[in-house]
This record gives structure tokens, C-alpha cells and sequence, in this order.
């Protein structure tokens, strides 16, 4: 007995109160701004059960609950019941494909009589935990093996597959954010540059189709551009190769130069008949230059380098084929390729208008015209950012972004000062779905990324985002509160 | 646990990856809301919908301060067709009583960028102007079922009296052109056309008021922004006083129908005009509401052009009314003294050159010469002025340059600056002019001796005629005339208010006035004289290439403190005192008694009664 009320006193003495804090500031605002959102002129008080600011209340007092019933429980439960929560979790997934009702689309929305719920949430603490587990077991290496990345692989697939059948596309996309994760753990580092070039030549090739050069859309000329230029960068810094990276990059100017001069003459070379040979020359010499040297840094440069225009064949194929026509559309609206203010450009365009009115002290609470008068779609939901940015100016859009950096960097810290493997990898899951969700999230408000449907965290209107997070960040701290525990037994 | 430090060295990119993120939007937000001002343009343009609050037109009183001009609701049914959204068009148009085809019609009509050239579908469009009350009430009920359109409160103007319309002026639809002319206006704005409406009219409008109003995504008005707060309230146009006595108008329009022809009375100590009358005239009344575009195209084609303000736009021949000008110039001159006297052998007989004249005493004086309106007197003064004077003048070019700079000083030849639009300059011929015409010095007072009796190339208005008598009334100063007496809180221009002294010493004018008050008593308008009031007078018949003479009258009275000089001119109505004197001495003895002697009613029955168009070539204006 006596054990037991120590630990629990130590869990709260324990307990990151710099993160209790920015998450109570965040869920308050969200009140706040939910009830903002959905001021009519003739509305109740903001304690209304019937309004939305009510509801989101009541939500409220069941995620502080749950997020103290969280504390309370034992921290090795969490991770002995890991697999079997992600399990659970799973099917849940499973079952809400099917006896979820079409809502906009979408069956994500599992109705228990009053309560919708929506599984893509909590699955998110769930898959954290089965991926914290997994690192954690005895012996696991990620790059020891290639059954290693297969096990991390289905954990983070599985409800990406799952969500994506519920055609919840938003929802399915986070979990990518948890190759954060596996980076932090080991995976190479190429993967993530990889796949931010990939989006830097996806972005490029589509939007820069109007104009041709070398009878090439110069979108395409410039991804050529900037593959010779990875292509000196990885022989520069990867593979070490300073003198190799000097000739290829002289290769390149000067073939460049060539074509210039050739061009100013109305000389046409056909694009691809230049840079597929001279791009070609150029990976003929670095393999060559394999014979020397470790080779492994050479070969994946060359096969990056070959990945790389694959890709960017493959771009407008993918984009045009792959990609439903609403995607597509939102992706061009995004990219400024089109500007649809009728159609896929609406909200967002609405959403550039109320926060751009916002000014740098806001209208003020309740006063913001844009979204009182309801000219921003899901402006209680996804888009809540906006009222904020409305009513609250520069001022309360920098307020709230920095509580967000604030978190995301307290949650790495936390994950850095865990003693277990476990603890740590389930931070990092934290803050990887609080990376993503923020930065497309607010990209998206604010006319950068394309529209992808998905709460911001603790603002946006809604219980099982709420209750997702909830859990998500109250496990954290009930694992971070034990940790000096670890040293004593 | 074994530490990698390496890997741990990683929080580093994911950390810096987050916040290079979070410095990327705050950059771009502060973009959006501190550096680019357009949202906040854009977020207004979506929620605030500004609604054109108008102003109540300044209404008229006449100068007893009988209401002449006042307000009326009107409604009009307007329409923004850009948020017309679906909806029951039958039920539309049995609201508002039109057929599907003239709904169609006037759909067709508003998109025709030649009927109107304003057409855009962001701003509201007139769909139907000045509906009925009812058709109102009913059509209020149901507006909600109609999206796009809504009900703007206009004001109609109304007339007391089916009188004045040419001083009064009436309102219409700006044009395309006002609007560029004025950014007051916007389209459909109402502004005066004529009359004291369009002189007056920045008075008379007042100032447009603005609800700001607010819209929902959906289109719906949501109340007003901020508890109004920032509307600004129309203010009302200005009253005006005018200076026209309302009763002496009609009367003057009264004596004036079936003629055509003038009449203007002029206060000649203010300068204030009592009546200005131009006949024929029309009701005011016909040029408002839905029926204001037929009407005005009747009134356009009307063979008597009615819209004619003959009192201020025709130019006539001033006849003998000229002579009392004549007998000012050649006493200023020195031409002629009091005892000076020319011989009239019934007419002017001189180098083969015949002035016809009636029968009196000869030879004559000014005073009789006045009296009579002997034609011989006025003919040999200027003669004496422009071939007799070479040593004074040096040539008869000169000569005649002095004499038409008199003129001018009396308000002939140009504009008096009536505060009415449309006023004529009339004509006095200068020196140049008969230069072109007979070649330098090929021409001497012979050549030009009918302008001596206001005939030839004078020209004048009925106002300028009428001025002049009030100068002589006034004894040698005149007020510009003005129609508007005050206008609520504002001062009159000083144009209106001040003293204008011609080129004509003081004591002149009391010989002409004396001369003027013998034909009064015991010359050509004796039909003037009444019995308590010493009325001055002189009459004109002026010939003219349009038929039977011009019949004209000026006079003013009392003798010695005038409340009243009056201008009447009927065309083709043969001797001035056959109709000019009646009329004008009748409209005297009304303003000043307000009643019409017995002895004199026949005057006024024979006046109601007659009928000199018929006799009219109407002449082509």
C-alpha cells in the first residue's frame, strides 16, 4: 500500500508539467476557437451542449479523464499490452470499413448511439506503441537485418492500408511521418532525402509544363539540372570523392555551356539527347572511378542518380493516371498551376482571406467576418487555424505555432532522456505525428500544401482527434514520469 | 542501454526540420496578414454588403411659403444577377402582375449593352421601377424566395400645382455620362433635368447615406455590421424657398392659355422673379414615375415644344419696349435734352427712308415720345447719335460701339445669369458685325434705323425685357433675377444679392419712368391704368417674319416704390395693347390686390377666353 502511494505521488512529481501545460493552453484555445468558429449571431453560450464549443467542452472533460486514468496506470502495462492494443486497434480498422456509414466518402466514422468515433485516431497511439515494442524486443537492430525494416514496415503499413480503404487519404498519409521514426533509428538518411527530392521533382515537373526548352516543359529541364547537381553533392560529401565530384561537376558546366552557346545560335539539341548521354557519361566515370575506391557509396549514387530520372519519367504518368481527378485538382490549386476559387481553390482561398484579414492583431474574439459569416468550409474542424488567424492576427497564428514548436521540441526532448529504447521510440512516434499534422495542417490553411484533410491537433473541433492526441501525448509523460524508476530496479 | 550518439545526433535534423518548418509559415503569415493588405479588401467585399441609403430630395415652397415640390415614396424591384439563384418565376411574376414574356423581356433588355450600357451582374440592375404599394407589400412577403433581388426605396417627385414646370424642372435617370461627370452618382441615381431641380440640384440632393450591411457565404443578410456603427446616415437635401408666388404663376398661365408666348415678373428691389411664365407649358406631373420616358418623348414632339422656356430661351424682337432703353442712351449721350424735339409726320421720312408712325402731336419730346411711342423720335435720336456726333465719336462704327455698350451695361446681349439652365444671350449687334454685313463705313444710322425701335437684328428675352423694366423701375440699378429666393441654411451666391449698376446716370431713369407712367395715363396702355395703383408702362408690337405681330407689354408699379416689374410677350397677337397690356396690367393688379377690380373682370374673361394660336405661324425654335 505504502509503495503504491509514493509511486503515484513521485508519477505527478515526475511528470512533465511544461508539456501539461502547452497541451491544457492548446486545448483551451481550442475551445475557444471552436466556439469562435461556430459563433452564429443568434448562438447560445459558449457552455452550450447543443453548440459545438459545448460539445468540444464535454470532449474536453473526458480526455483530461482519460488523459488522469492514463497516469494513474501502471507505465509497464503499456508496453506488456502493446501488441495486443495495436491489435485491437486493427481490427477496429478492419470492422469500420465495413459497418461505417458514407459520410462525404469516406467510412472512417464508427457510430456508437450519441458518440461517432473515428478509429484512424487512437490507432495512432496504438501503432506507436507496436512500433516502440518492436524496437524495444531483445536484439532488435534495424539495420541488421532486412526482416527488421519488414517488421517496422507492416507496423506502420497496416493502418495506412486500412485508412486508406476507409478513404480516409489525410488520416493515411500521418503515418508516414513515422519514418521520422525509423530515421531516428538507424535508417539511412538517403531515404528521407530521397523522398524530399521526390516531392521536389514532383512539384517541379508538374507545375513548370507551360514553357519548353529544348523541346522540353522546363519544369523537366530544371529536375535535370538538379540531378547533376546531386550527383556532384554525393561525390562531394558521400562518397568523398572530391576530385571525381570536381571533373564531374567541370563535365556538366562545360556540356552546359556547350548547349548554351548552342542555343543562343538556334541551334536546338533535343533535351533528352543531351542530358540522358551526358548525365549517362557522367555515371559511366563514377563507376569507373569505383575500381579506386569503396564502392558502396558509388553504387548508390549511381542508382539514385538512375532512380531519380525513372522517377521523373514516371511523374506526369503517376500524376495524371494514378491520382483521382479531385486530387489532382487540389494539387494544381496548391501548386498555383490553376486557380479555381469556384471549385477546389474555394477553401483555401477563403481560408488566405480570413487569415490575411486578420491583420497583425486580429478582429478581435468573435469578430472575425470570414468565418462568423461561414465563408470558410470545416472552418470548426480543419480549418480552425483560420479563425485564429482571423480574430487573433499575426499575433495568435505566431502564438500558436510556437506552442506547437514548443511541444514537438519538448516531446524530442523527452524522447532523448529516456532510458528505455521503448520510451524513446514512442516519443519519437509523438512527435512525428505532431510534425505532420502541424506542417500540412497549417500548410495547408495557408495556401502551401495541397488540401489534405487532417485535424490540428487539440484546436480543431472533433473527439477523436482530441482523445487520439490525448492519449498519445499522456502515455508519453506516463512513461517519461517513471523514468528514474529504471535506474532502481 | 547502449547509446548511439551518432543517431542521437539525428534529433538535430528532425528538430531543425520542425523548425525551419515553423519559420516558413510564420514567414508566409507574415505575408499574409502584416505585408499584403488585400485580404482584408477581399474578407470586406465578402461580408459587407453596402446599401445606398437616399436621401429625401429638398422640397420647394413658393415665396409664401406654399408647398410647391414635395416627396413620395416610390419602389423599385431591383436585382443583383449574379446571386440570382433559382426560383419560381411564375410565382415572381403574378406577384409583381407582368406576363412571363415581359419578365423575359426585361431580362433581355438590361443584358442589351446598348439599352444600358452600365449592365454588369455584380451590381444591382433595375429590374421594374416605382411598383405600387401593394404590388410592393405583396412582393416584400415573399422577397425571401426570390435570391438576388431586392426592394430599393426610391423618391418620386410630386407637384401640388399643375404649374411652373419650366421653372421647377423635374427629375430623371442619371446617364452614363453623369455618372463620369459626377462621381456623386451611381446607376440609377436620380438627378434634376430642368428648372430649379437641375440648377440646384447639389443643393436640392443632399447626401447619399450608406447601411453597411452583413452577407453570409450563402448570400443571406445577417443584420447590420457592428449595430451600425459605421453607417453613415443620408442627409436630407435642402429646402428651397422660391421666389415665384405660386398663385400670381398660375394666374400668369391662366391669362397666358391658348397663346403662345412669356411672361416674367420681377421684384425689382431684390431681383426676385414673381412669375415666369412660358406658354404654352405642360403639367410637371406628366414627367414623373413609369410614365416619365413616354411623356418626355410626347413633350419632345410636341408641335408647340412645350419644353421651350420661351421666357428665358426664345429671343424676340423687343419692339417699342426697346424705346425706353433708346430714350436712357441718348439722355446719358447727351443727344437729346428734356425740351429736345424731333417732327413726326407719321413716320420717320428720311433719304428715301420711311418709318411709319400713329398720329399725334409733333414735333415731340421724350417724355410724349414714350408716351406715344412715337417711332420718329426714337429714329432721329439715334440718328442724331451715330451720323450726327462725328466730332464726339470720330465715325458711326463708334458711335454705335458706345450705344451697344449701354446696351450691354442694361442686360441685353448677354446673359443675365438667371439661376435657371438654359438661358439665351439674345442679341445686340456690335460694329463688326454691320461691318461684314454692309462693309466698313458703308453703313449709317439709316442703314440700320429699325434697330431704333427694337426691331432690325435686336433680339432680346422676355427676362431681359422684363429686367430692364425693372431697372427703370428701380431708377438705375438691377439684382441678377433669380427664381430662388433661400435655400435652408445656406446663403445666396452674391451674384444674386448684389447691386448691378448700368452705364446710365440715376436721373435718366426718373424721366423715362415719367414717361413710361403718361403712357400709362393718357397714352398707348391706358387699359393699365388702375384706379388705385400708378402703373408704369410701355407697350411693343414688334413685326417679325413669322406673321401677325408680337404683342408686347412692360410695366411696373406703384409709380414710386415698384413692387412689381412685369415682361409680357404673346406672339403673333398683333398690337401690344390688344394683349400685352391686359395681361400684364391684370397680373399687376393681382399681385398687388390680390383680387381683380369688377370694372376690370371683362379684361380677364376676354383674356381667359382668346385664342391667338390659331393666328400663330409658331415660330420654329
Amino acid at each position: 500500500m505504502e509503495l503504491k502511494s509514493t509511486n503515484t505521488t513521485s508519477v505527478f512529481r515526475n511528470l512533465d508539467w511544461i508539456t501539461v501545460i502547452i497541451y491544457l493552453l492548446l486545448v483551451i484555445g481550442g475551445i475557444i476557437s471552436v466556439y469562435a468558429a461556430s459563433y452564429d449571431f443568434d448562438n447560445a453560450s459558449i457552455f452550450s451542449f447543443d453548440e459545438f464549443s459545448g460539445k468540444q467542452l464535454r470532449w474536453v472533460g473526458l480526455a483530461l479523464l482519460a488523459g488522469l486514468v492514463i497516469i494513474l496506470i501502471d507505465f509497464r502495462i503499456y508496453e506488456a499490452y502493446a501488441y495486443p492494443i495495436y491489435g485491437i486497434l486493427i481490427l477496429l480498422l478492419i470492422v469500420t470499413i465495413f459497418v461505417a456509414p458514407d459520410i462525404k466518402g469516406s467510412r472512417s466514422w464508427l457510430v456508437l448511439g450519441p458518440m461517432s468515433l473515428q478509429p484512424a485516431e487512437f490507432a495512432k497511439f496504438a501503432t506507436a506503441l507496436a512500433l516502440a515494442k518492436l524496437f524495444s524486443s531483445y536484439n532488435f537492430s534495424l539495420n541488421s537485418s532486412a526482416s527488421s525494416y519488414l517488421k517496422a514496415l507492416i507496423i506502420i503499413m497496416l493502418p495506412i492500408g486500412l485508412i486508406l480503404a476507409q478513404k480516409e487519404t489525410g488520416s493515411a498519409l500521418a503515418y508516414m511521418a513515422l519514418f521520422f521514426v525509423l530515421y531516428r533509428e538507424g535508417m539511412s538518411g538517403l531515404v528521407l532525402a530521397a523522398a524530399l527530392c521526390a516531392v521536389v521533382f514532383f512539384v517541379t515537373t508538374v507545375k513548370y509544363t507551360e514553357t519548353m526548352i529544348m523541346g522540353i516543359p522546363s519544369g523537366e529541364v530544371s529536375v535535370f539540372i538538379m540531378i547533376e547537381m546531386l550527383i556532384v553533392a554525393m561525390l562531394a560529401t558521400y562518397c568523398k570523392q572530391l576530385i571525381g565530384a570536381r571533373n564531374v561537376l567541370l563535365w556538366f558546366l562545360g556540356t552546359g555551356i556547350i548547349a548554351w552557346i548552342l542555343g543562343l545560335c538556334s541551334v536546338n539539341i533535343p533535351g533528352l539527347a543531351f542530358f540522358l548521354p551526358v548525365i549517362g557519361v557522367a555515371l559511366i566515370y563514377t563507376l569507373l572511378l569505383s575500381f579506386k575506391s569503396p564502392a558502396k557509396p558509388l553504387l548508390v549514387t549511381v542508382g539514385g542518380a538512375i532512380a531519380a530520372i525513372v522517377f521523373l519519367f514516371s511523374v506526369n504518368k503517376v500524376f495524371n493516371d494514378v491520382l483521382q481527378p479531385h486530387q489532382q485538382q487540389r494539387i494544381k490549386v496548391s501548386l498555383g498551376i490553376v486557380e479555381d476559387l469556384r471549385g477546389a481553390g474555394y477553401n483555401v482561398n477563403q481560408s488566405k482571406i480570413a487569415i490575411g484579414s486578420g491583420g497583425f492583431a486580429g478582429k478581435g474574439f468573435l469578430n472575425g467576418t470570414q468565418t462568423k459569416l461561414k465563408y470558410v468550409p470545416e472552418q470548426h474542424t480543419d480549418f480552425i487555424f483560420c479563425t485564429i488567424g482571423e480574430e487573433e492576427g499575426f499575433i495568435g497564428t505566431t502564438v500558436v505555432l510556437l506552442l506547437f514548436l514548443g511541444l514537438i521540441l519538448r516531446v524530442l526532448t523527452i524522447a532523448e532522456r529516456q532510458p528505455t529504447i521503448f520510451g524513446r521510440v514512442y516519443a519519437y512516434c509523438v512527435a512525428s505525428f505532431f510534425i505532420f499534422h502541424l506542417a500540412i495542417n497549417v500548410g495547408m490553411v495557408i495556401g502551401l500544401c495541397p488540401v489534405i484533410g487532417i485535424p490540428l491537433p487539440f484546436l480543431s473541433y472533433g473527439g477523436s482527434s482530441l482523445w487520439g492526441f490525448t492519449f498519445l501525448v499522456f502515455i508519453m509523460l506516463r512513461i517519461d514520469a517513471a523514468r528514474r524508476e529504471h535506474h532502481s530496479y | 542501454m547502449r547509446k548511439d550518439y551518432n543517431l542521437e545526433k539525428r534529433k538535430y535534423i528532425i528538430g531543425g526540420f520542425i523548425i525551419l518548418i515553423v519559420a516558413i509559415y510564420l514567414v508566409r503569415l507574415f505575408n499574409l496578414q502584416v505585408m499584403d493588405s488585400n485580404y482584408k479588401i477581399f474578407a470586406d467585399s465578402n461580408a459587407f454588403m453596402r446599401k445606398t441609403l437616399y436621401p429625401s430630395r429638398g422640397m420647394m415652397r413658393d415665396r409664401n411659403d406654399k408647398l410647391v415640390v414635395y416627396n413620395q415614396p416610390a419602389y423599385d424591384v431591383m436585382m443583383i444577377p449574379k446571386n440570382v439563384q433559382e426560383f419560381d418565376t411564375l410565382d415572381f411574376c403574378s406577384t409583381l402582375n407582368i406576363t412571363k414574356d415581359q419578365f423575359l423581356k426585361r431580362i433581355a433588355d438590361m443584358k442589351d449593352k446598348r439599352l444600358n450600357p452600365g449592365y454588369s451582374s455584380y451590381t444591382p440592375q433595375k429590374f421594374i421601377t416605382h411598383i405600387s404599394a401593394q404590388d410592393y407589400g405583396r412582393l416584400q412577403e415573399k422577397l425571401y424566395r426570390f435570391p438576388g433581388f431586392f426592394i430599393q426605396q426610391r423618391i418620386l417627385r410630386q407637384y401640388m400645382h399643375s404649374a411652373a414646370a419650366n421653372v421647377l424642372g423635374n427629375i430623371r435617370e442619371v446617364s452614363q455620362r453623369d455618372i463620369e461627370r459626377d462621381n456623386y452618382y451611381a446607376a440609377g441615381d436620380y438627378c434634376g433635368d430642368l428648372g430649379v431641380e437641375k440648377s440646384y440640384e447639389e443643393y436640392l440632393r443632399g447626401e447619399k447615406g450608406v447601411e453597411i450591411l452583413i452577407r453570409d457565404a450563402y448570400g443571406r443578410i445577417k443584420g447590420k455590421y457592428d449595430d451600425g456603427a459605421h453607417d453613415v446616415a443620408p442627409v436630407s437635401g435642402r429646402d428651397i424657398k422660391l421666389s415665384i408666388d405660386i398663385d400670381l404663376q398660375m394666374y400668369g398661365e391662366k391669362l397666358m392659355q391658348n397663346k403662345i408666348g412669356a411672361i416674367v415678373a420681377i421684384e425689382p428691389s431684390t431681383g426676385e422673379i414673381l412669375a415666369m411664365v412660358s406658354s404654352p407649358t405642360y403639367d410637371p406631373k406628366l414627367l414623373v414615375g413609369r410614365e416619365r420616358g413616354k411623356n418626355y418623348k410626347e413633350l419632345v414632339n410636341n408641335f408647340y415644344k412645350p419644353l421651350y422656356d420661351r421666357s428665358l430661351m426664345g429671343a424676340y424682337p423687343p419692339g417699342s419696349t426697346f424705346k425706353p432703353s433708346q430714350g436712357l442712351i441718348l439722355r446719358q449721350e447727351d443727344i437729346i435734352s428734356l425740351t429736345t424735339a424731333y417732327p413726326c409726320y407719321h413716320g420717320f421720312i428720311n433719304g428715301g427712308l420711311r418709318v411709319g408712325c400713329h398720329g399725334h402731336g409733333s414735333p415731340i419730346a421724350l417724355k410724349p415720345a414714350l408716351q406715344t411711342s412715337c417711332n420718329a423720335f426714337f429714329c432721329w435720336g439715334l440718328k442724331a447719335m451715330l451720323d450726327g456726333k462725328r466730332a464726339k465719336y470720330g465715325s458711326v462704327a463708334e458711335a454705335f460701339e458706345v450705344w451697344k455698350r449701354h446696351l450691354v451695361s442694361l442686360g441685353y446681349g448677354y446673359k443675365l445669369g438667371v439661376d435657371l439652365p438654359g438661358e439665351s444671350r439674345g442679341f445686340i449687334p456690335n460694329a463688326q458685325f454691320y461691318n461684314k454685313i454692309y462693309g466698313e463705313g458703308h453703313w449709317s444710322a439709316n442703314t440700320i434705323i429699325s434697330i431704333a425701335i427694337g426691331q432690325g437684328e435686336i433680339l432680346a428675352t422676355p427676362l431681359q425685357i422684363a429686367n430692364l423694366c425693372a431697372t427703370i423701375a428701380n431708377r438705375g440699378w438691377f439684382i441678377t433675377p433669380h427664381v430662388v429666393k433661400e435655400i435652408q441654411d445656406t446663403i445666396l451666391p452674391v451674384e444674386l444679392t448684389e447691386r448691378r449698376y448700368p452705364t446710365i446716370d440715376r436721373q435718366h431713369f426718373e424721366d423715362v419712368a415719367e414717361g413710361m407712367r403718361m403712357a400709362v395715363t393718357g397714352g398707348t396702355c391706358r387699359l393699365a391704368n388702375l384706379r388705385d395703383i400708378e402703373v408704369c408702362g410701355k407697350t411693343g408690337t414688334a413685326q417679325n417674319p413669322h406673321g401677325k405681330d408680337h404683342s408686347a407689354f412692360i410695366g411696373f408699379a406703384p409709380y414710386n416704390d415698384p413692387k412689381i416689374a412685369i415682361c409680357v410677350y404673346v406672339e403673333n397677337a398683333g398690337f401690344g395693347a390688344t394683349y400685352g397690356v391686359p395681361i400684364g396690367s391684370l397680373m399687376i393688379e393681382k399681385y398687388l390686390t390680390d383680387t381683380i377690380a369688377p370694372e376690370r373682370q371683362y379684361l380677364e374673361t376676354r383674356m381667359f377666353e382668346s385664342n391667338t394660336i390659331i393666328s400663330s405661324g409658331v415660330k420654329k425654335h
